[in-house]
Parts: structure tokens; sequence; C-alpha cells
């Protein structure tokens, strides 16, 4: 996942897929993408963390589907017939779920419009923690997620509690 | 050529002769004369000097050679095995080992060339010629001549000088021969050359005789086919052909063959072949191409050794072990086609819920459904089968532990093993190695008492270690024992106490058995010294998590001074198992089959409450409960005055009573592991995808107790 920061390279194109969060939209790279599916009833599993909301079938597969708004810090997520639950790869080649208020669209930017975020610059927002670097585009601002710590299962305790 | 392809084909087969090295020479302590044990040794040890000479490794090929050379006097009578001897094989065998084990590292054998192991096996052979007086002389001249003919018994010409002309005649050859010179037809003595490098002899030899046979007929070979075909010659072999077709045809033919180098061709001549009677006479050619066979030398053939059989090396050594027809297969690929399986039980799962919701459930519907059924039934469990294999192999090496064991902690043991056929899946025999040879340390080191304690006690000289596998249901069980101390609770409890694993109050509380349990706290040994043996800190506690992590049990039966054994109780197979499907609030959770004992309805005025926990009377036995629904954090759907629907789990003697709301009946499930950010949650060992494409979390009914 090191690429969604070595975005530096001039010119290169990267696909995202814009995802809505709250009230901010967040790109997640296409490549890290494995699926996106509906709302499904989602299993739960008594006694792991909050934010992991239990599992859920993929083709066979059981893949452990987390509130990345509950990570966040944010308040618990209200499914509507817009929520989706975004399937990602890891490099590892685990499948996991993450639940989002709404999936946009998919947005191509140039790797020059990327601008890395400083860790300097989290100015106490919770949710900067996972963003990498923020993208320009006609249409505005979009931030880039980065993956290695929404997925990551210690970064995310820390930064759970850093949060809180 | 680049001989790295078949390494792991030549780590399989050395560690495969290894083991039956170390097998055969253990047996020939106790029976030094075994003639099959000498011949199966000295098998295995040619045929690693070709394997390593083949990919090159010099110093091991050295070694084997030098022991090969031991057992080929051995063989031919000059040596007899005394205890010293399997001393310095053993040691032999270890330094090979140690090769291998280089080898598998980083495909190299390393640098130690093992000189003194050499000159001991030198020695070896030495002291039997000076011992042996008058017929020093021929010995000593014998020698090279058995190592050369070493082989013989199967492969004539080891030496690689096999030769068309000195092929001898059965007179039924002879005459067919004869018939097809009377035809008109030509009859070709062909040697084949291989080119040393070749790593499927046998293969290209088989690719000749095909050739061969589509222009003409193969009167004889030598070796013959069968030898051929089991690699029983060493780079050359001959034959004699009866066809019409030119001899440049042949020849090309040959030659056309990949890795052989190449052939000598000629017109046979009838009239100069030698039959079978003119052995002796063949054997005194001059010439070195002579064939081994038949060439026994004096020493040779004045021995109980099964000398090389006439006729082409047509007899076979007995013993040899029959070779299954088997093909090597890739442990993933077994996985993937297990996964495989799998997938195709839920989707008949997914059938038969269709089937029902939709309501097509007509009789052939019924009747496909359960046929289909039955397939995937019959499927898993021959793919399971496929999987499976004898423990024995874990097994093998521990006699050998034991006889070092003897030395090292100069007590008198004896290892008795039975069930060495049970068998397992793939998986978890790799793994159970070594708990059992922790198991078996234990019992050698702090078990079997001391000799003059036994003396004392009235027990045997001879400690007895044992160790029985058989299948019990859908698991196997492997106990493992010993008839010395026993464990001593009281030694252990204090030990407990010093270590600070229990208070003094708690310790005080506790039951004898309780107190042997404390044997398994991590961090837990007693041994008051730590030796070499055991006392490493890597303590019973790794035996139990290994254990589970298999899905297995372990416990310990013991009583002082007569001695104690470990049960480990383990599952068949690890990736689909019969399961009941329970209800607690509304989710579903599957509970596996073997750990339930029964199911009970209970009133809830049957409960008793003991220390603050509620209990049951259970048919004389009180039995725990808990509410399954406070442990899974959810809310029970029944009312509190309800009866209750208790399943009774055990593990080991305990057992528990878990109350659900619901029971919805047993089904196959496939185990699915739950993937990350999980393993906080210990009552889940897993996950299954119900018929409907639902999950339901496998309970591990462990945990609980």
């Amino acid at each position: 996942m090191n690429e969604l920061r070595d975005t530096s390279d001039v010119g290169e194109l990267i696909q995202y897929i814009v995802i809505k969060i709250d009230d901010e939209y967040y790109g997640i790279n296409i490549k890290f993408i494995d699926n996106i599916v509906r709302m499904q009833q989602i299993t739960r599993v008594p006694k792991v963390d909050d934010f992991l909301k239990g599992v859920i079938n993929i083709r066979g597969e059981i893949v452990p589907v987390m509130s990345i708004r509950m990570k966040m810090g944010l308040e618990e997520d209200v499914i509507t017939d817009k929520s989706r639950i975004i399937i990602l790869k890891t490099e590892a080649g685990d499948l996991v779920g993450i639940i989002v208020d709404q999936v946009n669209q998919v947005l191509t930017l140039d790797s020059k419009n990327i601008e890395k975020v400083r860790y300097d610059d989290k100015k106490g927002k919770a949710n900067a923690t996972f963003v990498s670097g923020v993208g320009h585009y006609d249409g505005g601002l979009v931030s880039i997620l980065d993956l290695d710590a929404v997925v990551s299962e210690k970064e995310v305790k820390e930064k759970a509690s850093n949060a809180s | 050529m680049d001989v790295s392809q078949y390494l792991s084909v030549f780590l399989d087969e050395a560690k495969e002769h290894l083991q039956s090295l170390n097998d055969n020479i253990m047996t020939l302590e106790q029976d030094p004369e075994n003639e099959d044990c000498i011949n199966e040794i000295f098998r295995s040890a040619h045929s690693m000097k070709g394997m390593a000479g083949t990919m090159g490794y010099t110093r091991m090929q050295n070694l084997t050679h030098d022991m090969e050379d031991v057992f080929s006097d051995v063989r031919a009578g000059k040596i007899k095995i005394k205890s010293e001897m399997i001393d310095i094989l053993l040691q032999c065998l270890d330094a090979i080992q140690g090769y291998v084990d280089n080898i598998t590292e980083n495909q190299d054998e390393g640098t130690e060339e093992h000189q003194n192991i050499i000159k001991a096996l030198g020695d070896i052979r030495n002291g039997t010629l000076g011992s042996g007086g008058g017929d020093s002389a021929p010995a000593a001249d014998a020698a090279p001549a058995a190592e050369s003919s070493s082989g013989d018994a199967s492969a004539p010409g080891v030496d690689g000088s096999s030769d068309y002309r000195a092929i001898r005649l059965e007179p039924s050859v002879r005459s067919t021969l004869e018939e097809a010179k009377n035809q008109g037809k030509k009859i070709y003595g062909i040697t084949v050359h291989i080119m040393e490098s070749c790593i499927l002899k046998a293969a290209r030899g088989f690719l000749v005789f095909k050739g061969l046979e589509e222009v003409g007929e193969i009167a004889v070979s030598e070796p013959n086919t069968q030898d051929i075909e089991d690699e029983k010659f060493d780079f050359s072999f001959s034959l004699i052909l009866i066809s019409d077709e030119p001899q440049e045809k042949i020849v090309e033919i040959v030659k056309s063959v990949s890795e052989v180098e190449g052939c000598d061709c000629g017109e046979f001549d009838l009239s100069a072949a030698k039959g079978p009677e003119e052995k002796e006479e063949a054997a005194a050619e001059p010439a070195p191409a002579a064939p081994a066979p038949g060439t026994a030398t004096p020493a040779a053939v004045n021995t109980p050794a099964p000398a090389p059989a006439a006729g082409g090396g047509a007899k076979k050594p007995v013993g040899k072990p029959v070779v299954n027809r088997t093909v090597r297969v890739d442990i993933e690929k077994l996985d993937v086609l297990m996964n495989l399986v799998s997938e195709l039980i839920i989707a008949k799962n997914s059938l038969i819920s269709a089937a029902n919701s939709s309501g097509v459930s007509n009789g052939n519907v019924n009747e496909q459904i359960e046929y289909l059924e039955s397939v995937t039934t019959n499927l898993h469990e021959s793919v399971m089968k496929v999987r499976m294999v004898p423990i024995e192999s874990v097994l093998q090496k521990f006699p050998r532990m034991i006889r070092d064991l003897n030395k090292t902690l100069g007590k008198k043991m004896e290892l008795t093993m039975t069930g060495e056929d049970t068998e397992m899946d793939r998986t978890v025999v790799d793994e159970i190695g070594d708990p059992l040879m922790h198991l078996i340390r234990n019992s050698a080191d702090h078990g079997i008492e001391s000799a003059e304690l036994r003396a004392e006690r009235g027990k045997p000289e001879v400690g007895q270690i044992f160790l029985h596998a058989f299948q019990d249901g859908n698991s196997v069980v492997i106990e493992v024992g010993d008839d010395g101390n026993g464990i001593d609770a009281e030694a252990v409890k204090n030990k407990a106490i010093e270590k600070g694993v229990v208070t003094a109050e708690q310790a005080a509380l506790l039951t004898d058995k309780q107190c042997v349990e404390l044997l398994f706290h991590p961090g837990f040994s007693t041994a008051k010294q730590v030796s070499e043996i055991s006392g490493r800190g890597v303590g019973l506690d790794v035996v139990k998590s290994k254990v589970e992590s298999l899905s297995g049990e372990v416990s310990v039966k013991t009583k002082l001074g007569e001695g104690s054994t470990w049960v480990i109780r383990l599952p068949l197979t690890l990736a689909i198992i019969q399961a009941l499907m329970v209800i607690v609030g509304q989710e579903k959770y599957a509970i596996p089959l073997d750990s339930i004992q029964s199911i009970e309805d209970v009133s809830p005025a049957d409960l008793k409450l003991v220390e603050n926990r509620e209990v049951i009377n259970l048919r004389g036995s009180v039995t725990p409960i808990v509410r399954l629904n406070e442990v899974l954090d959810t809310e029970s759907t029944k009312a509190p005055e309800d009866d209750m629907v208790v399943v009774i789990a055990r593990k080991g003697d305990q057992q528990v009573g878990l109350v659900i709301d619901e029971l919805m009946g047993q089904q196959e499930i496939v185990i699915k592991p739950l993937g990350k950010y999980t393993n906080k949650c210990k009552l889940i060992s897993g996950a299954t995808i119900l018929g409907d494409g639902e999950i339901a979390l496998i309970l591990d009914t462990n945990s609980i107790f």
C-alpha cells in the first residue's frame, strides 16, 4: 500500500473510488478494492472490539466488517439504502470490509494533484490519522484514505485511543 | 547439467533412505545376523551414494561410500556386526543427516568431512581383516571386487561396464534366436550407455526399449526389464534385438532418446554367446567388462550372504519391500482439493435449503439431493483419506531417541509402540511430533527411576515406556506413558507455590488431580536441575497449547510410584466436522458434536447454587451450568420460568452444561477461519456458512471450562 504515499511520481494517473463518510468525501485507490456490496446481514462476533461489526459471507469466504465511523471516533453508522460495504484486499491477501455511508463516483487523479498530509498537520482532527493525502479535482477536494491505518489492527487501537 | 530441479526429489529420497537405514541398523543391533536388514542397509547406502554423487555432494558421497563398503564386507560375511559398530554407524547416519539438513537449508552440503567417522568405518573393515588370519590376503583382494559388484544382486555391471557380448543366453532364448536367424532376421547386440548425469535412468531405459520394440523384438536384456524399470543398473545396459531393420536405423533409434551417451551395436554372434553354465568362465575373463553377476569372489561364495544369482541377475534379494504404486503430490494441491470439496458441501447445503424453502421438494428432487449428499460425503471422505498419513512417520525416530537417552541418562529403558499405522490428517501428523517427543523425553527423564530405586521397588530393571495410538470414533488417541515414578502431586503443588503459579491458600483447596494439571501451567518445570533432556523451559504447557491448537486435548493419569500416562486426543480432520446447530438469542451457533455428551431438558427448579455458581445434579454428577446468552452477550428469547435446553459438553472428564434457547439439529459443517480482528474472542473457534449463505459461529466449548 506504499503506492498510496508514493504518489509523487509526476503524471501517474490513479483511479479512486470516492466514498462519503459523515459529511466528508474520501478516495480509496481502486486497486485495493476487491468488491463493493450492498448492506447485508452482518453476523455479530461476541467479545471483540466495538468497531468490528461482525462477519459476512463473500463468495464463501468469511470476511470481517468494521465500522470506519467508529474507528474515526464518529457516531454509530446509520444504515440507509445508500450504505455499502467496501471489501478491501490487504497486501497479505486478507479481505476486510468497511461500512461507508455512500459510494459516489470513480475519480481519476493525477498524482501531481495529490498533496501529502504531513503528520503535524492533523490539527486535532480525529479522522486525519486515516488520511494520507488530499487530492484536488475540478469539483473540489477529496481526502485519500490511508488504508494501512484503516486496516491495521494495532495502529487502529493506538489511534482510536489517541482520538478519543 | 542443472540438478537443482531434482533437489526436492533428492531430499525426499535421502530422508526416506536415512529413515530406513536408521530402522534397519536398530533392528540389526537386536539381531546382528538379519540378512534382510543387511541387504536393505546396503541398498540404501548404495542408493544414497549414487544420489549424492549425481547431485554433486561429494562429501556425502564419500561417507555413504565408506558405509556401503562396510556393509559390503558384512554381506560377504567378512565382518560380524558388533555393538561398537552400531554406535559408529549411527554416528555416520547423524553425519549424513547433517549433510541433508545443510542441503535442505542452503543447497550446500557444508564442509564437514567427518574424517573421524570415515576412519572409524575404515577401522571396522581393517580390524576384521586383521582377525581374519590366513584368509586376510584373499579377503583384501575380494574387498574391492565385492565393492564393484556391490549392487550386483540386482544391478549387473555397477561400474558401468555392461556389454552385450557378455550376455548369457538361456537355452530357450538361444533357440528363439536361432529360429529367428534361420528366418533371415538379423540379431543385434546393443549396449546402451546413459549419461552419468541422467536422473531418470529408468525412464530413458524404458524409452530405448519402447523405441526398439517398434522395429523388432527384444529377446533378452541385461539387467532384465524389471530391474531396468526399477533403476537397478548404473549407466549402461545391454540387450539382444531381433529385427529386420539395418543396423544404422537401430543405432539412430537408440541415440534419439535424450541423455543417451552412446551405444555399441553389432551383429550378435550366436555361436560365441555363452550359456549360463559357462558363467565361471565368464567371470574368469580378464576383461573388466565382464558382467558382475556370478563373479562372486571366493569369500562371497562361501558365505550365507545371498550370492548373486546367475542368469542376468534375475533373482532379487529376499525381503525387498514391495514398492507401492504411488504418486507424490504437493500437500498444497491437496489443500486446494479439500477447499473445493468444502465449497461443494456448502453448495449442497444451500441446495437443500433452497429446495426446502422454495417448495419444489417433490420426490424426485429429494432423491437427487440425497444422491448428491451421499456423493459429497463420499468425496469428502476420500479426499480426507488422501490427506491421511500413518502416524508412523513421526514415531519412527523415537526408538533411536530412547536408545540415545539410555546412554545419556544412564537408565535402562525400552520403548514399546503400538498403532503406528493409525492414520491422521497430514497437517496434524506434521505438528504432533514435537509434543510426543517431549512427552517421551519427559517419561525418560522424570518418569523412569534410577536402577537402584527400581530394584528397591521391586520393578523390573528395564523401565518401560509405551506409546499407543488408536482411533476412537472421530478422534485419534495417543497415549504416552511409563511404569516409572508417577507424578508426585505434593511436589507439584509445592513447586507451584514456589513459582508463584498458585498461592498457598489456593493450593490447599486443590485436589491431587488439579495439582497434577498445574504441570500444564506455562513456565512450569519440575526438573530439579535443568538437564539436557527436558526442562529447557519448553514445558508441558507447550505440549498443551500445541495439542489445543490442533483442536485436541491432553490429560494425564498418574499413580505415584506406578507410573503415569499422558493421553492426547485429536480430531481426525480439521476442516469438516459434524456439529450441533443451536440458537442462542437471535443467533445461530455450531457446537462440535465431538465435544457434546448429551442434551438435557432441565427445569429451572432443579438449579442449585454452589459457591454462587449454578449447577445441576445430572445423574449423580454435579454439573456447572453456563448460560450461553450471558457468555455471548445476547438476550435469551426464553422466559426464566421456562424449561431450559442444556447441552452437556465435556472436556476430558469434566463436563459443563450450556444453556441454549433452541436446537436446530445436526449438520456437517465446513470450518472457516474468522479472519482478522477476531482472535480476541476465545469463545469462537471459527465460522461456517450455512445452506442459506448465513454465517454461524463455531463455539469452542473448551474455552468455557
